[in-house]
């Protein structure tokens, strides 16, 4: 990973690994970064002093950088969270996580390498870490199906879970995933079984749950292991109830659309907040996860730590309460004709506590009743 | 998301007084197929029903009682491909004379008591949005309530796109109140009748004490071009029918329509609801 942003490495490797990982969208960036490879490159052969100008094309470097990220476009943000070099749950085991004991196997089936699942510790906590697998080079991606799970990853998530319930650790879920696998065995093995069975017994799992969104979140293979207490979305990540190609095929017919389908969806980390839909954003370095894995990793310890704090103070019964009302809340219609919006209502919180803690606050936008 | 559209028009029911059936091409004069509960009586091939002409088939006459009858779709992201959200509702609406996908009600089968939900594949391919995520809790709710079987009778394409994340979260809305029901000890029978796919698959439909299924009945997650396309083959005979996830664990029972009210009948009376 070559940090482009102080290129203090050798300029003979640079420019081509950073080729290969500039987006579309980053080709102003290509540029300056050649340009910047060509002046070393002369500076070094004619012994010719181009300090100044180098350091004027890295300030140039960094304006259009600024100018380009601050102002992603949904479509943009998709290319970012699937950029090849984005850190992947396998990073963040090595810096977010120490002492990871990785636990394989589902017990029934099989291994599914594309779920990975073991205890680890986050800042002053014991955990059960749970997380997609995408895959580092193209043996890896080939082995965990690049990040797309079984149903024997979604029921090894659940007995791992299942365990930390029973020792009281909290359950950290990182998302990256396209979706659940789409093949013959997962059918015959159940998949849609298996992801239904992880949503509702997710929602009364008797210990804290965070799901964070470090890359993809792809529909169900995502909520698979999405329903939590505290749901993050890494700043560049996304979570969509479909690919925005496979929207655009079946409602513009035409996989082209998929920059419309990926405005359309509202997608983004930003865009889910006002849909109430997500709690937090991790904020990433400029340029996205990948510029600066090592902050990157910083900015997820230190929200898992604190969030891991709040959540804890919480008492079990409460805390599962607390998550079955906000599920429960999910979601707004008209009622009555003519009436304005309204928001799902709580009835049945867990047990009977008198707490109508309502998580998903925002403020129901009146309309009238369409034709 | 299974794309279901080339088979929408299908789903209709259809307005002249004959009508080929899809799989065997024989004539079904239209008062016979109505009799046969809108099965081949030539090759028993199960066509999909509308949720109204579902209910009739099901409930003892007369003891249907809707509620929840007016939560109608907002169009939370302002979603607009070839035509906006409002629209495409409004159009369906028009369609099918119905407010969404779904109906709920209170119902008697052969006499017993239950919570009754018919999901209705000719409106957008009885996607779920959070219409038919609130209808779905609320008869979950109702359930409990009043200590009342839960009879939910499956068909969908799976999320509705148009809503996007919110769609997709139903899934845990409704999973999660089966969870309360449950806890209460309540009895949920799934009747999964073609197509129940994606998101509904992978969420309500798969969680039933019991899961009935018609026969040859469509039952999956990934839609099959999807799977063709990543394997690269031909998929084989048979592969996401009833007899399929049968064989392969998943569905309890398949039962022809005919026998739909009885078998219901009997399992709430095994279960002592």
């Amino acid at each position: 990973m070559t940090d482009v942003l102080t290129a203090k490495m050798p300029t003979k490797s640079a420019p081509k690994a950073d080729q290969v990982s500039f987006l579309e969208f980053e080709k102003p960036l290509q540029r300056i970064q050649h340009d910047i490879a060509e002046m070393e490159r002369e500076a070094r052969e004619s012994g010719t002093d181009l300090t100044a100008d180098i350091r004027q094309q890295r300030t140039r470097f960094r304006t259009t950088m600024r100018r380009l990220y601050s102002n992603l476009t949904p479509w943009e943000t998709v290319m970012v969270a699937r950029h090849p070099k984005r850190p992947l749950t396998t990073d963040y085991l090595k810096t977010v996580f120490r002492d990871f004991c990785e636990l394989h196997g589902d017990r029934t089936f099989a291994d599914d390498r594309a779920m990975i699942t073991g205890f680890a510790r986050v800042g002053g906590h014991k955990v059960m870490v749970i997380g997609h697998n995408k895959g580092k080079d193209i043996k890896e991606r080939m082995e965990c199906n690049f990040g797309c799970a079984h149903p024997e990853g979604y029921r090894k998530a659940l007995l791992k879970m299942r365990m930390a319930e029973k020792y009281g650790l909290p359950v950290v879920c990182l998302i990256d995933t396209q979706g659940a696998y789409p093949g013959l065995g997962s059918e015959e093995r159940g998949i849609a079984q298996a992801i239904a069975v992880n949503l509702m017994e997710m929602s009364r799992l008797k210990t804290p749950i965070i799901s964070v969104v470090i890359g993809e979140g792809g529909s169900g293979g995502a909520l698979g292991i999405g329903v939590a207490d505290r749901v993050a979305l890494f700043q560049n990540s996304f979570y969509s109830v479909i690919s925005p190609e496979g929207c655009a095929a079946i409602l513009w017919k035409t996989a082209e659309k998929r920059k419309h389908a990926a405005e359309a969806l509202k997608l983004t980390a930003k865009e889910l907040t006002k849909l109430d839909l997500v709690d937090d954003i991790i904020p990433e370095p400029m340029g996205g996860a990948h510029r600066e894995p090592e902050t990157t990793a910083a900015n997820l310890e230190k929200y898992l730590n604190t969030t891991l704090d709040t959540l804890k103070r919480s008492r079990l019964d409460t805390l599962v309460n607390r998550r079955a009302t906000r599920l429960r809340n999910l979601g707004n219609f008209f009622e009555d004709p003519g009436e304005t919006e309204k928001q799902a209502k709580p009835k049945h919180p867990r047990k009977s506590t008198s707490r109508s803690s309502r998580l998903n606050t925002g403020p129901a936008r009146p309309r009238t009743a369409s034709a | 998301m299974v794309d279901m559209a080339a088979s929408e028009e299908k789903t209709g029911v259809p307005a002249g007084l004959w009508t080929r059936c899809e799989i065997c091409e024989h004539m079904i004069y239209e008062k016979e197929l109505a009799e046969s509960l809108h099965v081949c009586p030539e090759c028993g091939h199960h066509r999909r029903v509308a949720a109204r002409t579902r209910i009739t088939q099901l409930v003892d006459p007369d003891t249907f009682e809707e509620f929840a009858a007016d939560l109608r779709a907002t169009d939370p992201l302002n979603f607009k491909d070839r035509i906006p959200y409002p629209e495409r509702i409004a159009r369906e609406q028009e369609k099918t004379g119905e407010k969404d996908a779904i109906i709920v009600g209170k119902a008697f089968i052969r006499g017993r008591a239950v919570v009754l939900g018919v999901m209705n594949p000719a409106f957008i391919m009885a996607s779920m949005g959070a219409v038919v995520g609130e209808k779905v809790t609320r008869a979950i709710e109702k359930a409990i309530d009043e200590n009342l079987p839960l009879v939910l009778v499956t068909a969908s394409g799976g999320a509705r796109m148009q809503e996007g994340m919110i769609s997709l979260v139903q899934m845990a809305k409704t999973s999660s109140a089966l969870a309360r029901l449950d806890d209460a000890g309540g009895l949920y029978v799934v009747v999964a009748t073609d197509p129940t796919t994606a998101g509904v698959a992978a969420s309500f439909a798969s969680l039933g004490d019991v899961i009935i299924a018609e026969p040859k009945a469509m039952i999956g997650f990934a839609g099959p071009r999807v799977i063709a396309n990543t394997i690269n083959a031909e998929l084989p005979e048979g592969f996401q029918t009833a007899e399929f996830m049968l064989e392969h664990g998943f569905v309890d029972r398949i039962v022809p329509r005919a026998d739909l009210r009885r078998e219901l009948a009997r399992i709430i009376d095994f279960c002592g609801k």
